[in-house]
């Protein structure tokens, strides 16, 4: 049934016509993976990948591995939240994984506990000036902290010198993970307060990036913030000459952006117990893999976080599914990599069509 | 005097040695619509460039609105009532209708900086209210810019400077790159302009066009305004021979 509408102006177009948005798509590709894991399973080794087997559970789905899926991909997964507000606005953002170790280090650095077992604690760093078993929300705001000033070095060198995006979030990939390594010479921190190791205890991480999901997914929708995101991405020219700030709103961006890098490198190091200095290595790499599978554009000015999210469950989904096949671990990486560059080619495959058909 | 809505006296514009405009006198008047035409390099678009303040004048004077000028830059010229259409369309290319025609000046819901709650309904309806007012027919609002006909995308340009309150709309080549069709589309919203009494300032290269829109015709010829025309008192030939340099001197009019 084809119903015919009137748009403005007396000219007539068709209501169903209307393209179907890009998230569907990727979520149609995260419905066929977990289907063609499914078949695989069945076939070859008579075990179901999504649905419980076990005679003992009485659910209909593999509860425990759909816990694992989303759980490995949360903390990256609000790394790329972040960046993908960055990649709509027509930017990139390399540090995010450096900026997780940095952070990490320093803000557990003032979540550590005074006494282990009923003994001076041994690694305690700042022990002698008293900062233990400090509350809880010290560490996070140190955190903050650090993770918008890394944001704010970013922006700025962005927006106000003619570095590209790639190279100045380059310089501070490299710096961070120096102060992660000097922060504590290159030991481990560990022994975080009880309310510290609550933040990333269980299926909280997946709480907080679910929440900050939709609250991003929201901002992006429909506040000014949002409409200049994609405004600045598509044209930055227009932009400018339509009287936005293009400046302030790159480096807001890219402050927000080391804000939620430095919230995974709070849920990190509290869900591990420890931060180490290697912590969140090619993190930035998997976040921007997130997005661009689920849909953002690399040239800026299209995508979302609700595609962001799907793109991180189809990672979680291969990942969960290469384990369950129990293929090598070393083979995820290589098709980590395919799945990215496909992803890109389907992108600009798909906006060739349009403008095909346009 | 005060129904003079534009007026520049002694416009000069140097480029280091170039003497692109030279002691440009103009007048425009209260729902006037005036042509610029001249070759390439005459400077019709570095007079432009100075009244809307792209570029600083190197010497003159501008009046607008009844009130001496002096913009600091394009934004200022456009909150006092300036709104060009330029070449290359200001557009951004992935958002729809009403985002383009409010970019960077969204209605707001409640105020949070720059977390403000974006009004869409009232923008959808306003958005609405300049597409029937400058008769600028799109199929659909949702629709992304980038999904538009090179004629589409110039009238969402067109009623961009159609929606906000502006006193002088000024528009450089609007239809250069355009089909037939699309062409007659823009040129019925400048016919809808001009029965409303918004003034217009038109460059075009096209002959038949200027006739069939304006009410009177400059002619720029190597940086200086060689001919002040009224349409009725002038053919195209008389115009292009001013355009080319057969004819010569300026031709004042009373008045």
């Amino acid at each position: 049934m084809a119903q015919t509408t009137h748009g403005v102006g007396g000219l007539s177009y068709d209501a169903n016509k209307r393209t179907w948005p890009a998230e569907f798509n990727v979520f149609l590709a995260l419905i066929i993976l977990v289907g063609a894991f499914e078949l695989i399973g069945r076939v070859f080794l008579g075990d179901s990948f999504l649905f419980n087997t076990r005679a003992n559970v009485h659910t209909i789905f593999n509860e425990a591995r759909l816990q694992i899926i989303i759980l490995q991909v949360s903390i990256v997964g609000i790394i790329a939240i972040g960046v993908t507000q960055v990649i709509i606005s027509g930017g990139i953002d390399l540090s995010s994984g450096s900026v997780v170790g940095a952070t990490a280090m320093i803000a557990m650095s003032f979540a550590q506990v005074a006494t282990v077992n009923g003994n001076p604690n041994p690694k305690a760093m700042f022990i002698a000036q008293g900062w233990t078993d400090l509350p809880v929300i010290v560490p996070v705001l140190v955190a903050i902290g650090c993770g918008l000033l890394a944001g704010l070095i970013n922006g700025t060198l962005v927006a106000y010198t003619r570095i590209p995006p790639f190279i100045a979030t380059l310089g501070m990939m490299v710096t961070a993970r120096g102060v992660a390594k000097w922060w504590s010479k290159g030991q481990p921190i560990s022994f975080p307060t009880e309310s510290f190791a609550a933040i990333g205890k269980g299926l909280m991480p997946v709480i907080i990036f679910i929440s900050l999901a939709i609250l991003f997914q929201l901002i992006l929708s429909y506040t000014r913030y949002g409409k200049h995101c994609y405004a600045i991405g598509s044209n930055e020219d227009a932009a400018r000459m339509s009287g936005i700030n293009v400046q302030n709103h790159k480096i807001l961006v890219f402050v927000i952006a080391g804000i939620l890098a430095s919230l995974a490198a709070v849920v990190l190091s509290s869900k591990n117990l420890t931060a180490q200095a290697g912590m969140g290595v090619m993190y930035e790499l998997d976040a921007i893999a997130m997005a661009v599978i689920g849909g953002v554009s690399l040239s800026g000015g299209r995508g979302s976080i609700i595609g962001t999210v799907i793109g991180a469950l189809i990672f979680g989904v291969i990942i969960s599914g290469f384990t369950f096949l129990r293929l090598d671990a070393y083979y995820q990486e290589m098709v980590k990599g395919v799945i990215i560059i496909g992803a890109v080619v389907l992108d600009q495959w798909r906006q060739r069509l349009r403008a095909m058909r346009a | 005097m005060s129904d003079i809505v534009l007026k520049t006296e002694n416009l000069t514009k140097y480029y280091g040695g170039v003497h692109a405009l030279e002691g440009a006198n103009f007048e425009l008047r209260k729902g006037e619509h005036v042509a610029i035409m001249g070759d390439n390099g005459a400077g019709k678009s570095t007079f432009v460039r100075q009244i809307t303040a792209v570029e600083q004048r190197t010497s003159g004077r501008v009046w607008f609105d009844g009130k001496e000028v002096n913009f600091a830059g394009p934004i200022a010229a456009r909150e006092a009532g300036i709104e060009t259409v330029f070449q290359n369309l200001a557009l951004a290319d992935d958002l729809d209708v009403p985002s383009n025609l409010f970019l960077g000046r969204e209605k707001v819901l409640f105020n949070l900086g720059p977390f403000s709650i974006l009004d869409r309904k009232f923008m959808r309806k306003a958005t609405e209210a300049a597409l029937i007012r400058t008769a600028v027919k799109i199929p659909n609002l949702s629709n992304t810019i980038r999904h538009m006909s090179g004629g589409q995308r110039q009238c969402v340009a067109i009623a961009r400077t159609a929606t906000f309150a502006s006193k002088l709309i000024i528009m450089d080549e609007p239809t250069a790159a355009l089909g037939v069709q699309e062409t007659m589309q823009v040129e019925n919203i400048i016919r809808t302009l001009k029965a409303n009494g918004e003034p217009l300032i038109l460059i075009s290269h096209n002959m038949r066009q200027v006739f069939d829109l304006v009410d009177r015709i400059v002619v720029f010829r190597r940086g200086r305004i060689v001919a002040n025309l009224r349409k009725q008192d002038t053919d195209g030939n008389d115009v292009v021979s001013y355009i080319t340099g057969a004819k010569t001197g300026e031709a004042e009019l009373a008045g």
